[in-house]
């Protein structure tokens, strides 16, 4: 049985965002919608997280900060795109600076769609991403 | 006989009680906050968790040192549970401690340093009331020895009121809760706050979960000897300290070294010494 499903731990990493989606994010750890509920936490630290939650679009600064990010989770890992922003670019995605969605530097398990995400949504993002930790832990 | 049944109990229930006790700390912190909070064992989930990840090693050693702490942790409540000396307590969770801070040391990193640091400058603050404790027993029942101390026939909290509540004070800094949480925080917190762990991932960062199961227990035994004559009474108000714990650590903010250090030898010398000094007297 795999325990992931029962305590995903998440480092939230802020791209470009323009913090809508960071605050949403964020709200879901408040008494509101409490995702403690489910065992998740917060963490911040790469080596003990098991989920990594981008907001924004990556840009060529944070290119080389998100794949450091993601190199240092221990398996099983899964990423989680929240927003339009981290899925494709959304507008920005013409400027000089922009590379893209996450999914040009590190490979995206689940997009979360939004402008910003609510809340509800990225709920719903996190419960997708436990069943496919249950299936990475099968392997 | 007795004294194995003592080290296989607290052995295999210590955990137990530890985890489910944490769990309940979580949902009470989360109450307090007006959440809902995660069930009670989630830390059991969260220990189990670590255990099927990847177990990320900076130095070959890290893990050794860590399996070495949770060791001499066992080893320091066994001699509890086993009646013996209760400076041989204090002295197994000093070697215990030191082993974590070699294992933080070992990892190379800034913010493993700076827990480890953190974590000798705990130990500072810890060790001389931990000591004035073993002397107060000997002083007030005449034996560092746990069987003794547990057969007086008064609890000997009315003797020694001052080191009891010197002991409550270090038991913050001992079972990291805020304002004392310097070297690495038990809540889901970041960064340098997390100071010793930064480095341990999956099963080396489990141990260290472990670790503190026993740690809670052992340190709420301390409180338990006070009352060691009433036994029912005693776990309750071990219980109830734990509680006024989990309080004091939602209601206050982080402190400096400097006031954990200095405060708590203040705490020490006042309340421990003078404790000390009127039993010294009486005697």
């Amino acid at each position: 049985m795999s325990f992931l499903k029962k305590s995903p731990w998440i480092i939230h990493y802020d791209g470009s965002s323009c913090n809508g989606c960071d605050i949403e994010v964020l709200a879901c750890l408040t008494p509101m919608y409490d995702v403690e509920r489910f065992g998740i936490i917060n963490i911040g630290n790469p080596k003990h997280a098991d989920v990594l939650i981008i907001t924004g679009a990556v840009n060529s600064q944070n290119a080389s900060v998100i794949k450091t990010i993601y190199h240092q989770m221990g398996d099983p890992k899964v990423v989680l795109a929240v927003g339009i922003c981290a899925a494709s670019g959304n507008f920005f995605r013409d400027c000089y600076n922009i590379k893209g969605g996450v999914d040009t530097v590190i490979p995206v398990d689940i997009y979360v769609p939004g402008c910003a995400a609510r809340p509800e949504a990225i709920i719903d993002g996190v419960v997708a991403v436990l069943k496919l930790l249950e299936e990475k832990t099968k392997k | 006989m007795k004294a194995l049944l003592g080290i296989f109990g607290f052995v295999i229930f210590a955990p137990l009680a530890g985890g489910i006790l944490c769990g309940l700390d979580r949902i009470v912190t989360a109450r307090m906050q007006g959440r809902y909070g995660p069930p009670v064992l989630q830390s059991f989930y969260d220990v189990l968790k670590l255990f099927q990840k990847q177990n990320l090693v900076v130095n070959r050693f890290h893990g050794y040192f860590l399996f070495c702490f949770l060791i001499f942790l066992i080893i320091s409540g066994s001699i509890l549970y086993a009646g013996d000396d209760f400076l041989m307590v204090v002295f197994a969770l000093t070697v215990a401690d030191m082993f974590l801070v070699m294992a933080a040391y070992s990892t190379n990193s800034p913010y493993s340093f700076i827990g480890a640091q953190r974590e000798l400058l705990q130990m500072l603050a810890v060790e001389p009331m931990l000591l004035i404790t073993g002397i107060g027993f000997y002083l007030a029942a005449g034996s560092f020895d746990i069987g003794h101390i547990v057969s007086v026939g008064k609890p000997l909290i009315f003797k020694m009121p001052g080191i009891f509540f010197g002991l409550v004070y270090v038991l913050t800094i001992k079972i990291r809760k805020s304002p004392f949480d310097l070297s690495t925080s038990h809540h889901a917190h970041q960064e340098i706050v997390k100071g010793l762990t930064t480095e341990f991932a999956g099963p080396t960062l489990a141990l260290v979960e472990i670790a503190h199961w026993y740690e809670t227990i052992l340190m709420l035994s301390f409180v338990f000897l006070f009352f060691a004559s009433q036994p029912v009474v005693g776990i309750l108000l071990a219980i109830l300290i734990y509680f006024i714990e989990i309080i004091i650590d939602n209601t206050n903010a982080r402190v400096k070294w400097q006031f954990t250090l200095k405060s708590s030898w203040i705490v020490t010398l006042l309340f421990g010494g003078i404790n000390l000094f009127i039993l010294y007297i009486l005697k």
